[in-house]
């Protein structure tokens, strides 16, 4: 109860401090002034979820135009780093003033820096702005190595803190308790769950224990990576490529490692088929085994998060593009209808894909690991021809 | 607009697809539930597997094709 209590609090804490750097930071641009000409509702609403998709320098939650027709953006800067020619540099993203088209100049460390479309490039010395040649490719900035702690960064740490520091208290609470108390009784179903349902029955009762760590740390990173995704604080994580191409490599390099004699035989030169179709075979596994595999982690990762927050943006959007048809009333009940409808489904996905992630690693996990109980000729004719023991030695 | 043509009618194909097969998993898993219900748990999971590998597929040609 006490653990429960303090995590509360410390969200209760994150929230209200997330919200009182907002209120500070807003910032009224004046340059994006549009109260003359009528703005355009539909290439507004589609900027701003290609924006939402992607990571950014900072929290952007809302942005208006106010009665002096002055563009003001409410949200909060994130540090940026970068290495770039004259060493690392640092600032904080509120110096482009929420710029992403590259005319804010920021002069720092003896470098010149600009925004331009999320991704921040160097100016090369007596560059005042950026020129672009035919294909839209800057020719006189080139990007720095960009360390920045991004939206996404952002929410890697704290989401990484936050589960060692859960997990941590878990574990050394079964020192002197034979159940947890507090938060820990949350999280111990989910941690069985993974270990009897996920790792056991996949990997095998011997082996299991060693890859355990890894499933479960990938499962409630994802879980609540998603879970962080449906809050209305504009995180995208588990949605940017980048994030699910490196978990998915993790698991490449989990299952390649511990990969047996038996993987290897199976994966490059197939038992129990016609010699000449074994090379042909081993392409086809080989490519599955480091191409194909991973490919479909990640992508499946990907697409499912960032197809349902486009969803729901777009589901909200209905409120504003459909105002004129259905009445303002009917647009709002209309999308928030469908809004909430498609939030709970997300709410499912979130788990969902975690599981998904998670049992797919373990599978192939299970496939590298697996023992075979009975030794092959080397000529590729099986000792015994029982028809049941060729067909184990395929599924 | 034009040149984006081809692209969506195969995107349209590839969900035709993926919705076909999806029919199919869901439908053979039903029967098999209905024919053993203890058996659900190990259904389910063996469908999802499936649905899941399925799902990449389809993902990894939207993808592609975009």
């Amino acid at each position: 109860m006490e653990r429960a209590l303090y995590s509360i609090k410390f969200f209760g804490l994150l929230f209200s401090l997330l919200f009182t750097i907002s209120s500070v930071a807003n910032e009224v641009n004046g340059n994006e002034a549009q109260n003359d000409e009528r703005i355009n509702t539909e290439g507004e609403i589609r900027d701003y979820i290609q924006h939402h998709i992607k990571d950014a320098h900072d929290f952007h939650l809302v942005s208006y135009t106010n009665d002096a027709g002055e563009r003001v953006h409410v949200g909060f800067p994130l540090p940026v780093i970068l290495v770039g020619e004259n060493g690392i540099t640092t600032f904080m993203s509120s110096e482009f003033h929420h710029d992403t088209n590259g005319e804010v100049v920021v002069e720092k460390n003896g470098s010149r820096f600009v925004n331009f479309h999320g991704k921040i490039y160097e100016l090369e010395n007596g560059a005042a702005s950026m020129i672009f040649d035919a294909e839209h490719h800057p020719t006189n900035a080139s990007r720095p190595l960009d360390l920045s702690i991004t939206k996404s960064v952002f929410g890697i740490l704290v989401i990484g803190l936050l589960m060692l520091w859960w997990f941590s208290s878990l574990a050394r609470q079964y020192k002197n308790r034979r159940i947890p108390k507090g938060f820990g009784r949350v999280l111990e179903p989910l941690v069985i769950y993974v270990r009897d349902e996920i790792a056991k029955p996949n990997i095998g009762e011997k082996k299991y224990r060693k890859f355990t760590g890894y499933l479960m740390t990938v499962f409630f990173f994802i879980w609540i990576l998603n879970l962080l995704g449906l809050t209305p604080l504009g995180f995208n994580v588990t949605g940017q490529i980048a994030v699910t191409a490196a978990l998915a490599i993790f698991t490449l390099i989990i299952y390649t490692a511990s990969g047996n004699r038996d993987y290897w035989m199976h994966m490059l030169w197939m038992p129990g088929v016609p010699i000449l179709i074994r090379p042909v075979l081993a392409v086809i596994e080989l490519v599955g085994a480091f191409i194909i595999k991973p490919f479909s982690l990640l992508v499946r990762l990907f697409a499912n998060i960032s197809a349902g927050h486009i969803i729901v943006m777009s589901l909200v959007a209905i409120m504003i593009t459909l105002k004129a048809e259905i009445t303002p009333v009917g647009s709002t009940a209309l999308s928030f209808v469908l809004a909430l409808f498609i939030s709970v489904i997300e709410i499912l996905v979130a788990f969902l894909q975690a599981y998904i992630f998670t049992m797919l690693s373990a599978l192939f996990i299970g496939m590298a690991v697996a023992e075979h109980d009975h030794e092959h000729d080397s000529d590729g004719t099986p000792e015994h021809t029982d028809a049941e023991d060729v067909r184990a030695d395929f599924i | 607009m034009e040149a984006m043509v081809p692209n969506l009618v195969g995107a349209g194909l590839i969900v035709i697809g993926a919705g076909i097969g999806l029919g199919k998993i869901g439908g053979s898993a039903m029967e098999a539930i209905a024919r053993q219900p203890e058996a659900t748990g190990k259904i389910q999971t063996a469908m999802i597997i499936i649905a899941a590998l399925l799902e990449g597929l389809a993902f990894g040609a939207l993808f592609l094709g975009k």
